[in-house]
């Protein structure tokens, strides 16, 4: 039996391992990936297990990693993938080398970074200090040459006249060109650009306007050292007088974080000044250059083996961490583990320990033992790329209960059946199935570009449930002969015109009809008949009869199916008494009731219509099978439950579709019926039941032990039984009995939300068809050519975005409900817990994820 | 009764081939289960989606209503009532 049917056999292990092996075969077992390890400590804190300092070494040296891998990303090296296979997980000794390269690796790092940023920091200060120079010397220029004076004269006057520029400033700066002449001092500095009004309005506030400034822009960024980003800016130079002013100003400097620079007054020590300047740069631009020149070689270097280093520290911790899960055995010389393995695999499992033992030269093999347990083991279904999408549905609505029917391989057809018939169209279906396919043939490649958006992945993952999708619309459009609201005429319709030209020229709509040779009596064999698609006056009434009685159809034989599958979990797990009470009389129930009115539709689809041997004929036998004579099924069901029959309207024709018809559903209903009280109270009875037979045996087995203990033997301690409280089982059966009749009613009517969907997509499309590609088919000439081209690329944006992609999302939600509700409320329980094996692949991949 | 038995012999037959044939020719595997039940549910589905179409169509109850040039046209492409 495939092994997606029911969840693989577990079996709880004991494995005792050598202390110096257990290391090795851990490590086997996490590349095999098929061991879920059972915490034997759970009230050890994690501070106090056995391999902390381990787990706390291989933490520090993913911190180093990260690190490196940060330093790395920021130089835009390329890492390498790791080459070929994954590296298997060093061994323990090995740990320490690499600790010691990690180790060495970040302090040369570390050390290069600092004596760059030291670097860095000396050769911003020179640049600025560059360019202060330069732009001071512009301001002094300018003084001078408006003036009309050389510096030497104005410092002349300055040290003569000291009244005169105090008087100066006492009159405010009223004129400045002339004021600056007789400014003594000044500072001059740099600061980031946006802080400049801010700082000139300060500065005139706290000197009332006493100080001068100038300032100019640096045209080009600067490199802030301790983040290395780049930032603007602004040179100035502030003029003042007197001691408290400059303490004043010196302090708004030092608040506004500007840098202040001393600035040589005389031009002949500015310049020198700005040649030694210069000079420096040049050095420290050199000893720069050869400073990222190392730290480029250091990072390539690592570059090459990061990737490679990180999978082994990886390996390394998760092995200490599963280590951790285990217990010392009193000897403190052996490892105990329990796990939980697929029953299958225990051979595989025995060979990977032995290759763990031999790896690590141990002369003791491991010790695998079964145990056995009550507790409820995990499910595990064995995937593969296909079925794994199918199964990730299921489980979203619950893991199933250890060893229960698994819906996923049913799921595989049914699904994008249903999904089908709700977006039948065979265009937007090939779209999808190219798209599918696509994502299918490319898989590879596109596995490999590890593209990260939650979209894409999405898609990704679900590449074989779109492809089926698609493939399936096809199918279903085709037999709804819709393709983008059109349809295709391959066999050739079964209608033809039987009006004469008079008829036709006289009236604006006609009506075939099929009691006539309009009709040709055998219908067009494959899926709708075209002409259909062509009679906009009454296509959708036709179309919603059809579309509402399949959806019945389909879905009434979906249930039944998801019933059946209840059978077989009750065979598989001897429930004999659920099979009494609960699959026969649930069977029944939709049997009797809506798989009836299923057959009802068969019959008057079969049973009324032309007479292709009587045509247009008035004989009252003939009008008794005629379509005037056929019932509606959902009036013929209501009366049927209400035990009622509507008063005859139409006196040719018969009562009933067939004979005895009012007596056999009376039967039908009353059986179904009765089948509720089964349903409601037959478990409760039969475990009731059980119960006082078990409790009756406890006694005699008591009796019995009393007997023995007064015989000289021990007394036994009576038999422990988990009797369920009556009561509960009670309520317990009344919710699921009440769910499944009202829901098998609700249930019912749920699956046409199958035609409404169908309905809606194949009106939008037709929709989208009429407002725009017919308006731009019907254009003429040169212009309607450039106006098709529009209107064809608006009809096919939205042909693929609402059509597909919104309609599309629609009805993957309404068949994930109806597998979700409908299908699995009759068989699932999914109260299971999930398999979560050791596996190196995993821990990885996460890890992996988590890091991007 | 309007049924043809071509149509009906036909898309019984291939479906039947699909889900019932087919699946004992499916190779030997782990994956032999799951792939007979998709052939055996393809299939069933297929066959029962057309099989409705088919019967839905089987006595029509009401004729198609059309405006008079589309019956113009059926009448000049389709040709005459047999």
């Amino acid at each position: 039996m495939g092994s997606l049917f029911r969840s693989e056999e577990m079996t709880l292990c004991q494995l005792f391992l050598q202390s110096e092996a257990a290391y090795a075969c851990v490590s086997e077992l996490g590349e095999l990936g098929l061991v879920q390890f059972r915490d034997l400590n759970p009230d050890v804190n994690a501070f106090q297990r056995k391999f902390v300092n381990e787990v706390r070494r291989c933490d520090e040296m993913e911190r180093k990693l990260r690190y490196l891998e940060k330093e790395i990303r920021r130089d835009g090296i390329p890492m390498l993938e790791i080459p070929g296979e994954c590296p298997e997980a060093p061994q323990p000794r090995e740990m320490i080398d690499l600790e010691a390269t990690f180790e060495k690796l970040e302090n040369e790092l570390r050390e290069v970074n600092q004596n760059a940023e030291a670097l860095k920091r000396n050769f911003l200060e020179l640049t600025e200090l560059k360019h202060i120079l330069r732009k001071t010397q512009v301001f002094f220029d300018e003084h001078e040459g408006g003036a009309n004076t050389t510096e030497s004269m104005t410092r002349a006057l300055i040290s003569d006249d000291p009244n005169r520029h105090i008087g100066h400033v006492q009159l405010g700066l009223r004129d400045k060109q002339e004021s600056l002449e007789f400014l003594p001092c000044f500072v001059a500095g740099v600061i980031l650009r946006e802080r400049i009004p801010a700082f000139e309005r300060m500065l005139w506030r706290a000197c009332r306007g006493n100080v001068f400034l100038r300032q100019a822009e640096i045209d080009t960024p600067l490199e802030d050292p301790s983040s290395s980003d780049q930032v603007f800016k602004s040179v100035f130079i502030i003029f003042f007088q007197g001691d408290q002013l400059k303490t004043r100003v010196k302090k708004i400097c030092e608040g506004f974080r500007a840098t202040l620079y001393p600035c040589p007054e005389a031009p002949a020590d500015r310049r020198e000044m700005a040649m030694g300047v210069m000079t420096r740069i040049e050095d420290l631009n050199t000893v720069l250059g050869q400073t990222q020149d190392h730290r480029h070689r250091v990072l390539v270097a690592a570059a090459k083996n990061i990737k490679n280093w990180f999978v082994k520290v990886r390996k390394i911790k998760a092995i200490y961490h599963t280590l951790n899960l285990f217990n010392l055995d009193v000897t403190q010389k052996c490892l105990i583990a329990e796990c939980w393995v697929p029953a299958l695999d225990l051979e595989t499992i025995q060979l990977a320990l032995r290759r763990g033992t031999e790896r690590s030269g141990s002369s003791v093999p491991p010790i695998l033992n079964r145990m056995e347990t009550l507790e409820d083991p995990p499910t595990y279904n064995r995937t593969n790329k296909f079925t794994f999408a199918f199964q990730n549905l299921i489980y979203a609505y619950g893991v199933a209960t250890y060893r229960e029917v698994n819906p996923a391989p049913y799921t595989i057809i049914t699904f994008p059946f249903l999904f089908a018939v709700m977006f039948g169209d065979l265009g937007h279906g090939a779209l999808m199935a190219a798209f599918g396919f696509w994502m299918c043939y490319k898989e590879k490649p596109l596995q490999a570009k590890k593209i990260d958006s939650e979209i894409w992945t999405i898609f990704f993952g679900g590449r074989y449930i779109i492809l089926l999708m698609g493939l399936f619309s096809m199918y279903t459009g085709l037999i709804y002969n819709d393709i983008f609201s059109k349809s295709l005429n391959i066999f050739g319709s079964a209608w033809r015109n039987n009006y004469n030209q008079s008829t036709l020229e006289s009236n604006k709509m006609l009506q075939l009809n099929p009691d006539s040779d309009a009709y040709t009596q055998t219908p067009y064999p494959f899926g709708i008949d075209p002409v259909w698609q062509l009679a906009e006056a009454n296509k959708i009434i036709f179309m919603n009869a059809y579309k509402m009685k399949i959806s019945i159809i389909i879905g009434v034989f979906h249930m039944l199916f998801g019933v059946c599958l209840s059978l077989w979990n009750h065979l598989y797990f001897k429930r004999r008494i659920s099979i009494y009470v609960e699959f026969i009389p649930q069977i029944l129930f939709l049997v009797l009731l809506f798989f009836y009115m299923v057959l009802l539709m068969f019959i008057k689809w079969t049973s009324y219509g032309p007479n292709a041997a009587h045509l247009g004929s008035d004989d009252p036998e003939i009008v008794k099978t005629s379509a005037y004579c056929a019932p509606s099924i959902l009036i013929t069901f209501i009366n049927m439950m209400l035990f009622k029959t509507d008063p005859n309207t139409r006196p040719q024709c018969n009562d009933n579709m067939y004979a005895g018809q009012i007596g056999l559903q009376k039967f039908f209903v009353i059986v179904a019926l009765m089948c509720v009280p089964v349903m409601l109270f037959g478990k409760p009875y039969f475990i009731m039941k059980e119960q006082k037979e078990r409790a009756r045996q406890g006694h005699q087995t008591i009796e019995g032990a009393a007997e023995n203990g007064a015989a000289g033997g021990a007394a036994l301690p009576p038999p422990q039984h988990h009797d369920e409280d009556i009561t509960e089982v009670f309520i317990h059966q009344a919710i699921h009995t009440i769910e499944y009749v009202l829901g098998s009613i609700s249930h019912t009517a749920s699956y046409l939300r199958l035609w409404a969907l169908s309905l809606a997509h194949a009106q939008l499309a037709e929709v989208a068809w009429n407002m725009l590609l017919r308006k731009g088919l019907m254009s003429r000439d040169f212009e309607g050519g450039i106006f098709l081209y529009v209107v064809f690329a608006g009809w096919a944006a939205i042909s693929v975005s609402i059509l597909v992609l919104m309609e599309g999302l629609s009805a993957f939600l309404h068949t994930l409900r109806l597998h979700w509700v409908e299908f699995q409320s009759k068989f699932y329980s999914g109260e299971g817990y999930l398999f979560q094996p050791f596996s190196f692949e995993v821990i990885l991949d996460s890890a992996g994820q988590g890091e991007e | 009764m309007g049924a043809s038995f071509v149509p009906i012999t036909v898309f019984t037959v291939l479906w039947g081939i699909v889900g019932i044939v087919c699946p004992f020719f499916v190779p030997k595997g782990p994956n032999r289960g799951i792939t007979q039940v998709v052939l055996m549910l393809t299939a069933a589905t297929c066959w029962l989606f057309w099989l409705c179409a088919y019967m839905a169509q089987m006595n029509p109850l009401i004729g198609p209503r059309l405006t008079s040039e589309t019956l113009i046209w059926i009448a000049r492409t389709w040709g005459e009532p047999y």
